[in-house]
């Protein structure tokens, strides 16, 4: 009788080991090509910098002190690292207003494509997924081109003779969110088609036949459902323009540092590797903040249509 | 004759080693869009070698790679600013460019420079001057000042570039408030980040592509070096390059041989090759910069020979000055302004 069981367990411990096994090269993989670049970027930045770039194996919370805290460097006297703050912020920010943008223009394409017959919607798809056909860098350049000040849209203006001089267009902050969003915008189209699909548009015909106004119908039945659509949408935004830098410096004219710039400024001209890692590592704090939230928030909308 | 004994004893020695798939290969690493590929082709002719380019945009991303090691390159071009770094860290070997058979083409003032002293590990690449350019259709007012970026006339106004080389523009900041190179003092600098902090509003930008963007309009005045200043003069004639009375700088980009080279004989050669009065024309009428070479002048291009981008004129030599780099301490503060710069 007790023979059963015990094969069970033998089984069970002998599938468990090959789930490892299996599984082996994957972890591998994660705690080399992951882990350890992201512990030496830890380890670094509490260490000296070198002279000329490098570092020092000498320990020092300086680099940590520096992230929020500046020596002012003529009186000598400790303060906020308001440099550093604006910086992120300025990220943060442009971030921020990136993720609305594709909101408000990805949720009607995304509407757009989930509301046509089902033949013609993988050519709506298929349309969408054509820019990212052409390297980042090409489809910035492209839009300078567009709007520079000999560009098209200044010289079509010009001739049309609504306008004499050229509109200074690119190196302004609006150029900067509008080439965000031209690059982002599929990333947020996709996943709130993917809700918008398995919408049941019997529901919104429901609500209609329960006298909801459109604007409820929108609120109340539409965007519930395609809420995790939305949040993943937004995630897959956000995070990749905290660390934007192509768009910044081609149509903002590298002005203002973003945070991808000022850590890049650390490991090159700077010469300041700990404070490089230190920043680096705080970047990877934002975006955890914003992942939870995300969790926390998705988790709730999950529980309430549960 | 020598040299060709010993490139026969090289290669007899590289082939008996197994390594005889080396011997035709250099590997590169120089700036972006700096060789000139008909000189390369001249030499991969003359000596049957395969050569091989990598591009780096700034002296610390090829410090940076250099330092990790494993590269594979065979010769780097540092500015002389940083190859006291590249000495001082051994990341480069003695290859004697002074006894070099060619060496004797070298012209005065860059044949035993105080950043290498008796050419032992470089031979001079392109060197040239950091001004300010003018589109003088837009301003035709007196441009020889860093105040044209500081404290721009109403025309330039909204119009201005700066290129982010973090040493030059704090340089010309100290400069135009009259400190010196590698200045410490604080009141200075104090000045020296004022007049940046007060000047931005009025630039328009921050970037490197100067080229396309002074002649395309975007920009009506910028920092920049002199090649750079030339190819836009010849694109657009109202481009002018003006030296600053305040101070200005030369650099030099220096071809070195890495520790590490593979091919140390073909980089030996290739130097040799370089300091040859057509070749470093070749190279001058590539990237529009100026050589180091005695005569090589009757060889370049007739828009160069005497382009007043190339030729510093006698009055303005004496406030002319090698950049380098600073101490750490010094750099550290610099960082700060900058950052604060770009807040």
């Amino acid at each position: 009788m007790s023979a059963a069981p015990d094969l069970i367990t033998l089984n069970h411990r002998r599938d468990i080991r090959n789930r490892w096994l299996l599984s082996l090269p994957a972890l591998l993989i994660i705690l080399l090509a992951a882990t350890g670049p992201l512990l030496i970027v830890l380890i670094y930045s509490f260490l000296t910098p070198g002279d000329y770039g490098d570092v020092k194996w000498l320990f020092s919370t300086d680099a940590w002190v520096n992230v929020l805290f500046q020596r002012d460097i003529f009186d000598d006297t400790l303060s906020l690292a308001d440099a550093h703050i604006s910086i992120f912020l300025r990220s943060i920010n442009l971030s921020v207003m990136t993720t609305i943008a594709t909101v408000v223009f990805g949720f009607p394409t995304a509407w757009f494509i989930a509301t046509r017959p089902a033949r013609t919607r993988e050519l709506w798809l298929f349309l969408i997924t054509i820019p990212f056909w052409t390297n980042i860098l090409i489809r910035t350049f492209a839009m300078l081109e567009v709007i520079r000040n000999e560009g098209l849209v200044n010289m079509l203006l010009i001739k049309a003779g609504i306008i004499n001089a050229p509109i200074q267009m690119l190196f302004t902050d609006g150029a900067v969110l509008a080439g965000m969003v031209y690059v982002y915008l599929p990333m947020m189209v996709l996943p709130v088609y993917a809700s918008l699909e398995k919408l049941d548009f019997r529901l919104v015909e429901a609500a209609y036949d329960l006298y909801a106004t459109p604007f409820r119908v929108l609120t109340k039945v539409i965007l519930p459902i395609v809420k995790p659509g939305v949040v993943a949408g937004s995630i897959l935004v956000f995070i990749p323009s905290l660390g934007a830098y192509v768009s910044p410096s081609i149509l903002g004219g590298g002005k203002n540092l973003m945070i991808g710039n000022l850590i890049g400024l650390q490991f090159g001209q700077g010469r300041n590797w700990p404070l490089g890692s230190a920043l680096s590592i705080s970047l990877m704090i934002v975006v955890m903040i914003a992942l939870l939230a995300y969790v926390r928030y998705a988790g709730k909308g999950a529980n309430a249509h549960g | 004759m020598k040299m060709k004994l010993a490139l026969a004893v090289t290669g007899l020695i590289l082939a008996t080693t197994g390594m005889a798939h080396a011997a035709g290969e250099l590997n590169i690493y120089n700036w972006g869009n700096y060789t000139s590929p008909e000189m390369i082709k001249k030499f991969e002719e003359k000596y049957s070698v395969k050569v091989t380019i990598t591009d780096y945009d700034s002296n610390d991303t090829a410090l940076a790679k250099v330092r990790q090691g494993g590269t594979g390159f065979d010769i780097a071009m540092p500015s002389q600013s940083h190859l006291p770094i590249w000495i001082a860290e051994g990341l480069i070997q003695e290859v004697d460019v002074g006894k070099m058979e060619n060496a004797k083409n070298l012209k005065k003032e860059w044949a035993n420079p105080d950043f290498d002293p008796g050419r032992k590990y470089s031979a001079p690449w392109l060197l040239g001057t950091v001004g300010v350019v003018v589109n003088t259709d837009t301003y035709k007012g007196p441009s020889d000042s860093w105040g044209i970026l500081f404290d721009p006339p109403a025309e330039l106004k909204g119009k201005i570039n700066v290129v982010p080389e973090m040493s030059d523009v704090l340089y010309a900041a100290i400069k135009y408030n009259g400190g010196k190179l590698c200045e410490t003092d604080k009141a200075i600098l104090k000045k020296a980040r004022d007049t940046l902090v007060n000047a931005k509003p009025n630039w328009v930008a921050m970037e490197y592509n100067t080229i396309e963007k002074m002649t395309a309009g975007d920009f009506s005045a910028t920092s920049d070096w002199n090649g750079s200043a030339l190819r836009q003069r010849l694109q657009k004639p109202s481009i002018n390059y003006f030296y600053p009375k305040e101070g200005f700088t030369y650099w030099s980009d220096n071809v070195v041989v890495l520790k590490e080279a593979k091919n140390l004989e073909n980089a030996k050669l290739f130097i040799n090759f370089i300091m040859e009065p057509e070749n470093a024309a070749m190279m001058s009428a590539f990237a529009r910069y100026a050589n180091g070479v005695e005569g090589s002048d009757k060889f370049m291009p007739d828009d160069m020979k005497n382009a007043p981008e190339l030729v510093v004129p006698e009055d303005k030599k004496g406030i002319a000055e090698f950049m380098k780099l600073c101490d750490p301490a010094t750099q550290d503060l610099y960082t700060k302004i900058w950052t604060e710069l770009q807040k």
